[in-house]
């Protein structure tokens, strides 16, 4: 059973749609209990990162993902949820994160060639670095995701498991050990997004 | 790089597709679900489903087709047609909607632009605006292309950026049902002042009309169209093998 965490932020109608469309149990759940009993954690996320940050840590959701993680339950992050991964960001002033990730969130207009747009919406091509991320089991480099962000994850660069080109390479996913996140959105991905939602399914606890 | 998006729209009333759609090996179809999966696994980049019901009896029915929809095709959804409050946003969000597309109800009303985007964020505003030429001007038309409002399209379109909307969509009604290519010369007039995603619609005919779109105006996003798609005079998969040939990055 996966876990969906809610700390009260973002809609999860696709999200609970999609692991229902791939046969898995999925509960929307801030009961420590019942996250404690789930197989795989997911952590969802739209808006902005500080007002974001604040429900995690204010609803002791952060704590609990924490101790579930520290067990070895893996993790997956998705948009924002990917970027609270990280030990800080720069939204609206300097934030703190999970810290499972080093590696810091910055907004991409001051980097990316200015006649781009921002924030960067729309299906994007994968580039995996380094091995070849468990997340990405059932699918192939070049394959498309579908992205709306204006900020971007600058990991270690040792986690990073894929970029995506925006005149510059922009974090598309990040690992390390249990803990994964995608900067895209695989709920909104297609078939390539359910087979990462899949794969990280059929991760071991 | 950022790839450019072919967009169905499907208008749904009382439930069903407007003008039944009879593709090969699907038969007359007029169910949105069906259409809507059926377009989801052959290369659409993002569904538009437009409600054009007028009764609060044909709004509810569309809220479930597009529950239906939504558990089911999981591609960018935006949903338009009677947008007229916050409480339409929410509606229509809570069924599993991605982005909501405006179009009379912030003419009637062009706070609801900056309120929808403060509360979900910019990316989910998405500002539809349907234009004419009127000696020489283009015009801002409301209530499906009917009424003249009198408003400069130019100056509407920075303002509903400047408020919030995080994507336009420009109908034009000149090129709109002629099938003779889209409107390059409002689109560009539209692309030079605003710096967020635009939405060509109104004038696809043929593949090429796309090509043209995309190499004349790199900053146009996306090309939306309705009965080219339905009625099977063009198919996605095609669209995309030729626009990937001239050059043009999309997602196959």
């Amino acid at each position: 059973m996966v876990a969906i965490i809610d700390y009260g932020v973002g809609n999860l109608f696709s999200l609970k749609s999609s692991l229902a469309y791939i046969n898995e149990e999925a509960v929307v759940t801030s009961d420590p209990d019942v996250i404690a009993s789930a197989s795989h954690m997911i952590l969802p996320g739209v808006g902005a990162f500080p007002d974001a940050a604040k429900k995690l840590f204010g609803s002791g959701m952060a704590d609990v993902v924490k101790a579930e993680v520290a067990k070895g339950k893996p993790l997956l992050g998705i948009c924002l949820g990917m970027q609270m991964l990280h030990t800080k960001s720069f939204e609206y002033g300097e934030c703190e994160g999970l810290g499972f990730i080093p590696g810091e969130v910055v907004d991409m207009t001051p980097e990316v060639d200015a006649a781009l747009k921002v924030p960067h919406i729309g299906w994007n091509a994968l580039t995996f670095k380094g091995e070849k991320s468990k997340l990405y089991k059932y699918i192939n480099e070049g394959d498309c995701v579908y992205f709306v962000h204006s900020f971007y994850a600058k990991a270690d660069k040792e986690c990073v498991s894929a970029v995506t080109e925006y005149s510059i390479p922009l974090t598309a996913s990040v690992e390390k050990g249990n803990v994964y996140g995608t900067q895209f959105h695989p709920e909104k991905s297609g078939k390539v997004g359910l087979n990462i939602l899949r794969a990280f399914c059929e991760i071991g606890g | 790089m950022i790839t450019k998006r072919i967009i169905p729209c499907l208008d749904v009333k009382n439930g069903r597709v407007v003008k039944g759609v009879n593709f090969e090996g699907l038969g007359d179809v007029n169910d949105p679900v069906t259409l809507g999966k059926y377009y989801s696994d052959n290369g659409a980049d993002e569904l538009v489903f437009y409600d054009i019901t007028a009764s609060a009896e044909g709004r509810g029915l569309f809220t479930d087709i597009l529950t239906e929809v939504a558990k089911t095709i999981f591609i960018p959804l935006t949903v338009g047609g009677g947008i007229n409050e916050l409480s339409d946003f929410e509606r229509v969000l809570s069924c599993g909607a991605d982005k909501v597309s405006v179009n009379s109800g912030a003419i009637r009303n062009p706070e609801l632009i900056g309120e929808a985007a403060k509360r979900y964020g910019d990316q989910c505003v998405v500002i539809s605006i349907d234009a004419k030429r009127v000696d020489g001007v283009f015009r801002v038309f409301a209530k499906g292309g009917r009424e003249n409002t009198g408003m400069d399209a130019i100056e509407w379109v920075k303002r509903c950026v400047g408020s919030g909307a995080g994507e336009v969509v420009l109908n034009s009604i000149d090129t709109d049902g002629v099938k003779n290519g889209f409107d390059l010369e409002m689109l560009e007039a539209v692309c030079n002042v605003v710096n967020v995603p635009v939405i060509a619609s109104g004038g696809a005919g043929c593949k090429e009309d796309f090509v043209t779109l995309f190499n004349t105006l790199p900053k146009v996003d996306a090309g939306l169209a309705a009965s080219i798609f339905h009625f099977g005079e063009v198919t996605i998969p095609d669209l995309k093998k030729e626009l990937a040939a001239k050059g043009i990055t999309v997602r196959l």
